[in-house]
């Protein structure tokens, strides 16, 4: 499983990127965090808002940091 | 109704004597910290609610309908309310101008959203009061609009940055929200700006009290009451930096207009601290040419200005 975190590194974006990675780490489901920054591809995904989380090529939501739980939710 | 209350803590339990400078400005402080807090939490967590019946998407989606004047005036009204923050600015550029929003229309919406927002709004209803306030949303409204509509008449296309990416895709986000999801929404986003801009505002207010009880009356009437023009101008520029402290500049400006700050300047003076963002600029230049956020920051800057003077003028 791929997560992205689209922003281009407000806080908002760190804190996404690090609910992300617990939520990871917590459940262990094999996946790979990783932060996009580039502008191209953040406007390729079709978000109007930043920070969005985007797993395996679906977006998943855009503009709002997910809690740990919700995250959870979407990767279990 | 928190007046009394206020009052008698000052006088009964601290024992402050009737009169002095010291415990007038305690009680001010006092006073307008407690309004200011209360009014924030209620407004912030209503416009919030009103927030999650609009998005980016739809708005951008209703004003790609839309041409020049009429969209105009519709983008600085959904300004108002579209959740947007400035980190976001240039994926909402870019979705707009690509989603065929006319490029003077999404300028409009540029001004209005930063300069209209909720925290302005309620800490000039709160030391201004709601008439000062009305004026603010009109008037910001107004240069919002009328800005749009001259840099869509520049036709100024050719100076947004070229992006060679994949054709957005449009990406479809979750079910409709609940009732509860709404108000969590709502809980969360006003506990966030909260956090955010507490200190501002008890600094602000502090600093105001400050100047309340210890500045004489009409001190600065010399260097910034309505007679001296070149006051407006001076404001307008000394706004730009001072973007992130919307929320501990307007209790300062309260005080400020009690000591002879005329109010079209002060008006002028907080359109340019919200409107005109120094970090904002920098982000939009990823996508727009420098002569273009030049063209956006004069314009923009030129009707705030106008508005200066004509409330100077016609609030005699």
């Amino acid at each position: 499983m791929k997560i992205e975190i689209l922003g281009m590194g407000c806080a908002k974006c760190k804190q996404l990127m690090a609910n992300a990675e617990k939520a990871v780490k917590e459940t262990g489901v094999q996946a790979e965090v990783v932060k996009v920054e580039d502008m191209n591809q953040i406007v390729g995904y079709g978000i109007m808002t930043t920070p969005a989380i985007v797993i395996d090529g679906e977006v998943k939501a855009a503009g709002k940091v997910l809690t740990v739980e919700q995250i959870k939710k979407l990767i279990v | 109704m928190i007046k009394p209350v206020i009052d008698w803590l000052v006088y009964e339990i601290f024992k402050m004597p009737h009169g002095a400078i010291l415990s007038e400005a305690v009680d001010f402080f006092l006073y307008d910290t407690i309004k200011i807090f209360l009014l924030l939490i209620v407004i912030i967590f209503i416009v919030s609610i009103i927030r999650t019946f609009f998005s980016p998407e739809k708005t951008r989606a209703i004003l790609s309908q839309k041409r020049t004047y009429a969209g105009n005036v519709l983008a600085s009204l959904l300004g108002i309310v579209t959740p947007f923050c400035s980190c976001s600015a240039v994926p909402l550029f870019l979705g707009f101008v690509e989603a065929g929003v006319p490029l003077g229309v999404t300028f409009s919406f540029l001004v209005a959203s930063p300069m209209i927002n909720e925290v302005a709004l309620i800490m000039l209803w709160g030391m201004f009061g709601w008439k000062v306030a009305l004026l603010y949303i009109g008037s910001g409204l107004v240069v919002a609009i009328a800005s749009g509509i001259v840099i869509g008449h520049l036709k100024v296309e050719d100076l947004v940055e070229k992006f060679d990416h994949k054709k957005p895709g449009s990406a479809v986000l979750g079910a409709e929200m609940t009732v509860k999801d709404r108000i969590d929404f709502a809980k969360d986003y006003t506990l966030d700006i909260l956090k955010k801009i507490w200190i501002y505002v008890v600094i602000g207010i502090g600093l105001g009290a400050w100047i309340h009880g210890y500045v004489p009356a009409d001190f600065l009437a010399k260097f910034a009451g309505r007679d001296n023009w070149f006051a407006v101008p001076l404001a307008t520029v000394v706004g730009i930096p001072l973007y992130s402290n919307a929320a501990g500049v307007i209790p300062l400006v309260s005080a400020l207009t009690e000591k002879g700050v005329a109010l079209g300047t002060a008006l002028a003076f907080m359109m340019a601290v919200t409107g005109l963002s120094l970090p904002e600029f920098l982000i939009l230049r990823r996508v727009m040419k420098l002569k273009l956020l030049v063209i956006f920051a004069s314009v923009v800057g030129v009707g705030i200005i106008c508005t200066g003077y004509l409330f100077n003028f016609i609030l005699r």
